[in-house]
């Protein structure tokens, strides 16, 4: 699936690919996405049509976001982009803004769509396929399907989380607080850079007037003029690239950061609700000599579950993750080369027309 | 980090003593006897730098024209620098810098031989200045080379404006030579006897140039203003170069001081980037399979940071050799003033004599037709006798020859000027446009190189990401 111009779709196999096209005209509706199950026809079961067509909102994407959280709370749910922008700020209708959006969605499918549980949730099947998501009818039926997993909200103290999950939470803390650090390095660079070009215009104009008082120098100050002109055009082009970019997908990893630690306190909430129950089963055992509750065993076994999927996701997130910041990171590289190329070629061109000048005032010095 | 532009090509050294050097040194007038060869001859500097693709070299001093009788006999350096104390003229003890003159003969050495001693002496920038003053004055037509700046003007952050400085003095030192090297290799200043002392008496310098009595030919600055505003015909050529010239000045201080600007820019740029390289160790820290590519980018970030350094302290030879040419329109400037104080001179001569034949004319034919105080005079106390008629004719008749005397030789003073003048301009003109040329092709190749030490960075750092 992806969200925006038909980009290489990474799904593999039995997955449902789709194309999300370019949104509505701005003046209808800021993001209002066409997810398109369409290219290599799905070969899933649980499709009716081998093609869909849908129209979403940010909303919808939020609801199957909170649906998923709901419906599969032992899971790694990826991140939204942030959902309200601040009106001064940012234009939500300028074309870099509705742009970065669409790729972040499209990453949100994406990732949803290689998850290899998430994938096969109802409510995605419902948000990729039904006409309108705001009928009545699909949300009621959709509600009774699955059983959304209640979580007792506070209350019981955990007594010893298990290591790895210690370990997940302090990774995730510092990880974290480097994408900050990161983040406000680049915002540091793009200001730099935008300072250091607005110099660079007023050095390319001052070689500009000096062109008009001479003869013999015109070519070669005409010449400097241009390659910085050329530099500037690079500059710009490197400044948009990191914030529409590298930037998003920083702040990107950062929410989702943010809903592991929630997925995380989820499952301290379990174990606590767990120990708490069996404390209190043993308790009464040892009093009645009942047999051990059913909802004590049930409860073992959502933990061990929660446990057992938290385990597998995060593997599978880290994996991710390790992909993703290669190819931001190597992006960011690459990009920097390019600038620095398109550079090169404007210097080196001009010393080739200076030299090719020299060689021709030469010969025609000796004729 | 010796400069050797001092030195000429294998061929040149080699040429054979003059013919008529027949022992003496200069004529009676003061000057290297010699000729003037000339074709240009232009040889690459000794910087490192070349162009991969043209092969072109990145020339930190001008071009040097050869053809100089003074050239031949000797390679002139500016060594050394160092720091003396001592008590100056008002008795307070003071600091300062000198710098090593040597001069070698330029006779290349026979295979297995050791190169002859240089000979040597110290000058401090003052007495440059003072060289300097005295060519201004004793050749009023020639556009004379500049001396570095005085104190650092147009000064990046990073590099301090302090005259002790060490990369101060030692883009001085350079500035220094380049200025003696342009001298000598001048057709007219180079054959100049003070110039020559100057190189070769360390102690009696001071007073020879003093001797030459210089100091009385100094125009006043009065002088050549009231010139310049009242000069009824303007010589359109000159007019034109002043014009020029002053353009020349504002463009190339803008140029200086947005360059500047930028420089402060770009080197906040590198910097932050050294940020990276901190951020990246951390976060290795706590990565597995991700941490050895991380924390190698991170070491090539920090490499980025640091390279900014070498690549400004490069752009600054360039900004010397524009700052050469800035500090070349003031003596541009010097050359017009002194036209335009050679035209009023000859104007107010001739207006002078046009007003004294007018009152011979009077005094002949009785007839006032210009009111003059002896006319006023004579006509409320009565009229002059015969004889006083005549002798006063008698003494105008001898001032108005001369006066035709003085401005026949002002008329020849003038021309010759003019004459002498735009022969040096037009080898200015030619000079100017070479070496600027070069400049800026030598930005150009610098520019290319920062883009190269780019790219192999961010290459290096692309490596390590794929490794992560």
């Amino acid at each position: 699936m992806s969200v925006g111009t038909p980009r290489g779709l990474a799904s593999s196999g039995q997955k449902p690919i789709a194309e999300i096209l370019h949104p509505l005209s701005a003046a209808e509706e800021p993001l209002s996405v066409t997810v398109n199950l369409g290219g290599d026809k799905t070969t899933r079961v649980e499709f009716d049509l081998p093609e869909y067509c849908v129209r979403r909102r940010y909303q919808d994407f939020d609801w199957l976001r909170i649906k998923l959280e709901d419906s599969q709370p032992t899971h790694l749910i990826p991140p939204l982009p942030e959902k309200f922008v601040m009106k001064g700020v940012v234009d939500r209708f300028s074309e870099e803004f509705v742009e970065t959006r669409m790729k972040a969605l499209d990453k949100f499918l994406k990732r949803i769509a290689d998850h290899p549980v998430l994938s096969f949730n109802p409510h995605l099947n419902a948000f990729l396929t039904a006409k309108d998501l705001n009928k009545r009818q699909v949300l009621a039926l959709l509600t009774k399907v699955g059983e959304s997993v209640k979580h007792v909200a506070g209350g019981y103290k955990l007594r010893a989380r298990p290591a790895e999950f210690c370990a997940m939470g302090e990774y995730l803390d510092t990880f974290t607080q480097k994408l900050g650090t990161i983040d406000r390095i680049a915002q540091r660079i793009l200001k730099e850079q935008s300072e250091y070009l607005t110099e660079l215009r007023e050095y390319g104009t001052v070689y500009s007037s000096w062109v008009g008082l001479e003869e013999e120098l015109r070519r070669p100050l005409e010449g400097v003029a241009g390659c910085v002109t050329t530099c500037c055009a690079a500059l710009e082009d490197l400044g948009e690239n990191m914030s529409q970019d590298f930037l998003p997908v920083l702040r990107e990893y950062v929410l989702y950061v943010e809903s592991m630690k929630n997925v995380l306190r989820k499952r301290d909430q379990s174990q606590a609700e767990y120990e708490a129950r069996l404390e209190a089963a043993i308790l009464r055992k040892q009093e009645d000599r009942t047999p051990m509750p059913v909802e004590v065993e049930k409860c073992q076994d959502k933990v061990e579950c929660f446990n057992a999927d938290l385990k597998a996701d995060w593997e599978r997130w880290q994996s991710n993750k390790r992909q993703d910041f290669k190819q931001l990171l190597t992006g960011m590289a690459d990009k920097n080369i390019n600038h620095y190329e398109k550079c090169q070629v404007a210097w080196e061109s001009l010393i080739t027309l200076l030299q090719d000048k020299q060689t021709e005032d030469k010969t025609s010095e000796t004729n | 980090m010796r400069t050797t532009t001092g030195t000429l090509p294998a061929q040149l050294t080699t040429a054979a003593p003059r013919p008529d050097d027949d022992g003496r040194l200069w004529n009676e007038k003061g000057q290297f006897p010699g000729y003037v060869s000339n074709d240009f001859y232009a040889f690459g500097g000794s910087s490192g730098l070349s162009c991969p693709v043209t092969g072109a070299h990145a020339c930190h001093n001008p071009m040097v024209e050869r053809g100089t009788d003074l050239l031949r006999k000797m390679e002139i350096n500016v060594a050394e620098a160092e720091k003396r104390t001592g008590k100056n003229t008002v008795n307070m003890q003071e600091t300062y810098t000198v710098y090593l003159i040597e001069i070698r003969p330029a006779d290349t050495v026979p295979e297995g031989g050791t190169p002859a001693a240089p000979d040597t002496l110290w000058r401090r920038y003052s007495e440059f200045e003072l060289l300097r003053t005295y060519l201004l004055v004793t050749y009023p037509y020639i556009i004379i080379p500049p001396l570095p700046e005085k104190r650092a003007e147009f000064v990046w952050h990073k590099l301090a404006a302090d005259n002790l400085d060490p990369d101060f003095v030692e883009r001085r030192r350079v500035g220094l030579e380049n200025f003696l090297l342009r001298v000598a290799s001048h057709p007219v200043l180079s054959s100049d006897k003070i110039f020559f002392l100057f190189l070769t008496e360390e102690k009696g310098w001071r007073e020879a140039v003093l001797e030459t009595g210089f100091q009385d030919k100094v125009d006043s600055r009065l002088k050549s203003l009231s010139a310049m505003l009242r000069v009824k015909n303007p010589d359109k050529r000159f007019t034109a170069l002043k014009h020029y010239s002053d353009e020349l000045n504002t463009v190339i201080s803008q140029l200086l001081r947005v360059r500047v600007k930028v420089a402060d820019r770009l080197y906040g740029v590198y910097k932050v980037h050294g940020n990276y390289g901190r951020v990246f160790s951390e976060w290795s820290a706590i990565e597995k399979e991700m941490g050895d590519g991380l924390q190698s980018a991170g070491h090539h970030m920090d490499t980025y940071a640091a390279s900014i350094d070498d690549i400004l302290e490069e752009e600054e030879h360039y900004a010397d050799q524009l700052k050469e040419y800035l500090f070349y329109t003031d003596a541009v400037r010097s050359v017009c003033r002194k036209h335009e104080l050679i035209q009023y001179e000859l104007e107010m001569i001739a207006q002078d004599l046009v007003h004294k034949k007018q009152q011979k004319e009077e005094l002949a034919t009785g007839t006032v037709r210009i009111f003059s105080l002896k006319g006023m005079t004579s006509k409320l106390f009565g009229q002059e006798s015969q004889e006083q008629r005549e002798s006063r004719l008698a003494a105008l008749e001898q001032s108005i020859q001369e006066g035709e005397e003085s401005l026949k030789e002002k008329n020849t003073e003038c021309h010759e000027f003019v004459q002498t003048a735009w022969e040096d301009i037009e080898r200015f003109k030619e000079q100017k446009d070479k070496d600027l040329r070069e400049a800026l092709i030598s930005y150009a190749i610098m520019q290319i190189s920062m883009c190269k030490k780019g790219i192999q960075v961010w290459s290096n750092a692309k490596e390590c990401f794929n490794k992560m």
